[in-house]
């Protein structure tokens, strides 16, 4: 106990900076998310108080719910293909704009990032994709005679998740986007100058030697942003293909908790759900985070 | 210094630079083509919103729709000006506070050694993968608790608890940050504080400036769900949702009010934009 006062003494300025942070932090993030573990084993409704339950919601994801298994599986190969695809899209995208001069820099960064800043600007593609002869795509197709009647884009499931795939990453180039363009330009140049002395030869080795061992906070932050928007995708796919799609064809889990949490007041049964995708969202982040340990 | 850098590059071959640009172009064309289409519904009249086949660009571009928003929007018995006024104090309490209670966290975490520094790192970490929606009943809870239902504080205080920020600037810091650059303000008798905003700062100018457009963002797009219930302390986009609720007869008003809601975070992110490119010739410099 002395020792704890002796430490909160000499580090007070520590403390002290990080102390306001922390209170709302807690209070606002750790808090409710304690909150929302206790709940995953209790039935609540929101109107009774909770009643303990112990393990049955649990089991009930895995033994009753066969739309929840559907949705695990739609999640996992949404998440598969968005997560690493938006990650080096993000990637890629910065490393090149970086190249350019500043003002073509401006630009781009702008039209690239766009997407993603302006709310609901997504809701276009449903216009786009729209089923009926209004739809642009449909619209395009049967004026050039290539399909004879409307697609049915946003509601027959052989179509809906590419669709929805194409938006998400056509929106994915957000937070770590403009982080990898900030990290970039704030690698100092002496790196690359000393890097040519010592015999670095093209864009490549310079990528490989210098760019990316110089990014790892910023890649590893990237990975982190990538791996959450990916697997707790749900509001976007909600908007193009309803709140019932075809099959559950785009039903994703965190879709599900919104049903179980707000549509039918189950908020125990949800917060189950959460954990397990918590749980999910930590062990892949871990073997991600390996993965970024070998670069350069 | 500037004459180094623009000489730095090592050799590039033709054929990558090709390849890049065509590659860059398909990229721009992707992301560029659906927000020019969405901006041209804007300006359509209501009848070319629905011909056959679908034509992109406007045949009549009109501003009839930014005209029927603007009458909608008068007839609203709370000012609009008091709606924009909610959402800018909405955005910047909630972004300002932060932008300053991130940083200072994030430098002790980046520059200082302190008892618990981990644990603050693994659990600013691990709430970023906790699902959100299933803490805004916590969340509500809490709220009600400390009497800020109905208050801007239900808005504002919880967004100063976000973590993207600190996670972020933490990086920057200990990134672009020499540790050599604080001993010397150390030695020469700077405060923790002074450092702080003094000297750290000004060279992750670059990452705050990029998490003030992230909170905007966020901020921004708040409707004030279940926090707010008075009418007059509603955020903008609220006030816009319920005009386009009407349905197709109103589908030229919705075009123009994304078309509104998307000018504004795109305004700030060119402002912040333009700093941040002017900020990043001189950093490396400074960070020696």
């Amino acid at each position: 106990m002395k020792a704890f006062w002796l430490e909160l003494k000499e580090k007070r300025v520590s403390y002290l900076f990080v102390a306001p942070f922390l209170l709302v932090f807690a209070l606002f993030v750790v808090v409710p998310i304690a909150i929302a573990i206790g709940l995953s084993f209790t039935y609540f409704n929101m109107i009774e108080p909770p009643r303990w339950v112990g393990w049955s919601n649990y089991l009930a994801l895995f033994l009753e719910d066969d739309v929840f298994l559907i949705a695990v599986k739609n999640t996992l190969l949404f998440a598969a293909i968005t997560g690493p695809l938006s990650y080096a899209l993000c990637f890629v995208f910065a490393w090149l704009i970086n190249e350019l001069k500043p003002r073509i820099r401006a630009v781009l960064t702008l039209l690239f990032y766009a997407p993603s800043i302006s709310a609901n600007a997504f809701m276009i593609w449903t216009v786009l994709f729209s089923g009926d002869a209004y739809g642009y795509i449909n619209g395009i197709l049967l004026y050039w005679g290539i399909i004879d009647k409307p697609v049915q884009w946003l509601v027959d499931p052989r179509w809906m998740m590419p669709i929805v795939i194409v938006v998400v990453l056509w929106m994915s180039l957000g937070v770590s986007f403009l982080t990898f363009i900030a990290g970039l330009q704030g690698i100092d140049p002496i790196y690359y100058e000393a890097g040519a002395i010592d015999g670095v030869r093209n864009r490549w080795q310079e990528l490989w030697y210098i760019t990316l061992p110089m990014m790892k906070h910023h890649l590893m932050f990237g990975a982190i942003i990538s791996i959450t928007n990916s697997f707790a995708a749900a509001d976007q796919l909600q908007a193009l293909t309803g709140t019932a799609p075809t099959d559950w064809a785009t039903w994703t889990i965190v879709q599900h908790i919104n049903d179980y949490g707000y549509v039918r007041y189950e908020m125990g049964y949800a917060s189950a759900m959460a954990v397990l995708l918590f749980i999910t969202m930590v062990l892949v982040q871990r073997l991600v985070q390996r993965l970024l340990r070998r670069i350069g | 210094m500037r004459l180094r850098i623009s000489n730095r590059r090592i050799a590039r071959s033709t054929a990558g630079d090709v390849a890049i640009l065509i590659f860059l172009g398909l990229g721009a064309v992707y992301m560029a083509l659906p927000m020019f289409y969405a901006i041209c519904q804007a300006f359509k009249p209501l009848n070319e919103l629905f011909i056959f086949p679908p034509q992109f660009l406007p045949r009549h571009p009109t501003l009839s729709n930014f005209s029927d928003l603007f009458l909608l929007m008068a007839q609203s018995w709370v000012p609009v000006s008091r709606y924009l006024f909610n959402s800018l104090f909405i955005v910047a309490a909630g972004s300002a506070g932060n932008v300053i209670l991130g940083s200072l966290c994030a430098y002790a975490l980046a520059k200082h050694d302190f008892k618990g520094r981990n644990l603050i790192n693994n659990l600013i970490l691990f709430s970023l993968m906790f699902a959100g929606s299933v803490l805004v009943i916590p969340r509500y809870l809490i709220i009600s608790f400390l009497g800020w239902i109905n208050t801007y504080a239900a808005l504002v205080v919880p967004a100063w608890g976000t973590t993207l920020g600190v996670f972020l600037m933490r990086n920057f810091i200990t990134h672009m940050v020499h540790d050599s650059l604080l001993e010397a303000a150390r030695i020469d008798g700077a405060s923790e504080w002074y450092i702080h905003w003094r000297i750290v700062m000004p060279i992750v100018k670059p990452a705050w400036l990029t998490l003030i457009i992230l909170n905007f963002q966020q901020l921004w797009g708040d409707q004030g769900g279940m926090f707010i219930y008075s009418e007059e302390l509603k955020p903008l986009p609220y006030a816009l949702g319920q005009i386009i609720g009407g349905g197709v007869g109103r589908a030229g008003v919705a075009a123009a009010v994304s078309v509104i809601l998307m000018a504004v975070p795109i305004t700030v992110f060119v402002i912040n934009q333009t700093k941040i490119v002017q900020t990043m010739g001189t950093s490396g410099i400074t960070g020696e």
